[in-house]
């Protein structure tokens, strides 16, 4: 190997493990798309079961929609959380990388402040008879955590969180879209985003 | 223009401790067992190469304990990252003079 080409590799190398000791590079892009998914089905389900349309921020369910509406929301969640383990994971063992190390444990944890944060308001919100805030909370505390992942993960995430920032803002001055941005934003969103990832990074 | 080699620090010849540079660069701090990870080199190997750093003054260590296992975390020192922003600088001029 020539001198030159010698230190092209260095340079290289350099990069690389500088990429790969900072980004958490194993995030899965269709994850996003089947997380779209489930988000469109429990905004479909909210809105026509459980009469969730809320018309002002003000707004008060009656008791039994009001219990169905948490259990779908929790079911979205861990359905999302458990498409994105698993094939981040099986990503991540293409890779022949581990998924559980350094940068995994950083973009778990700043994802997880603002969003602990976002679904604590939410209840509030819920039990105060605030329904119509929620929905702009939750997209605003979820675009807050994706910023915030950017810096520890494929720096494209941010531009999916500022438009869930905007959205959320959005819905805070027409309460009666509610529904409709969010599932703009944690669906439709989430679909376009998983698949540009997809054929940008993964084939 | 005229680069001179000798400028390239010795301490970087070696891939793993370009590497273990490379990895601490970016990060506060990393474990023994994230930068064995991110390196793919076995403990003895990293072993070596951190000690060699130590002596240097490139890099510094913190020990500690966590759920009773020593846990020892590595760090960039001022000087570590002042030689290794040199070094990756006459890299460049190299590459960039020999184009």
């Amino acid at each position: 190997m020539s001198p030159q080409s010698d230190h092209l590799q260095d340079l290289a190398e350099i990069r690389a493990m500088m990429e790969r000791s900072s980004k958490f590079l194993s995030l899965s892009g269709l994850s996003g798309v089947l997380a779209g998914c489930y988000a469109l089905g429990a905004a479909w389900v909210s809105a026509n079961v459980f009469e969730f349309n809320p018309t002002s921020m003000a707004y008060t369910l009656n008791a039994e929609h009001e219990q169905g509406l948490v259990l779908t929301a929790l079911a979205t969640l861990v359905l999302a959380v458990l498409s994105a383990i698993l094939l981040s994971w099986r990503k991540a063992q293409k890779k022949d990388e581990k998924i559980w190390n350094a940068t995994t444990r950083r973009v778990v944890t700043n994802v997880s402040i603002p969003l602990f944060a976002g679904a604590v308001l939410s209840f509030s919100l819920l039990q105060n008879d605030l329904v119509g805030l929620i929905a702009p909370i939750t997209l605003l505390f979820y675009g807050i955590s994706l910023y915030t992942a950017g810096s520890y993960t494929y720096h494209d995430i941010k531009y999916l969180g500022l438009i869930q920032i905007v959205l959320g803002l959005l819905a805070c001055w027409f309460v009666q879209w509610g529904v409709l941005l969010w599932a703009i934003g944690f669906g439709l969103m989430h679909i376009v985003y998983g698949a540009t990832m997809h054929f940008k990074y993964e084939r | 223009m005229q680069v001179s080699f000798d400028n390239l620090h010795k301490a970087f010849e070696n891939r793993v401790r370009l590497g273990i540079m490379s990895a601490l660069a970016v990060n506060d701090y990393l474990d023994f067992n994230s930068l064995k990870e991110f390196l793919d080199v076995t403990d003895g190997n990293l072993a070596t190469h951190l000690k060699k750093l130590e002596q240097l003054e490139f890099i510094g260590v913190e020990k500690s304990f966590v759920d009773r296992k020593p846990n020892t975390k590595y760090f960039v020192t001022p000087k570590g990252r002042q030689a290794f922003e040199a070094h990756l600088q006459v890299l460049e001029g190299i590459i960039k003079a020999q184009k």
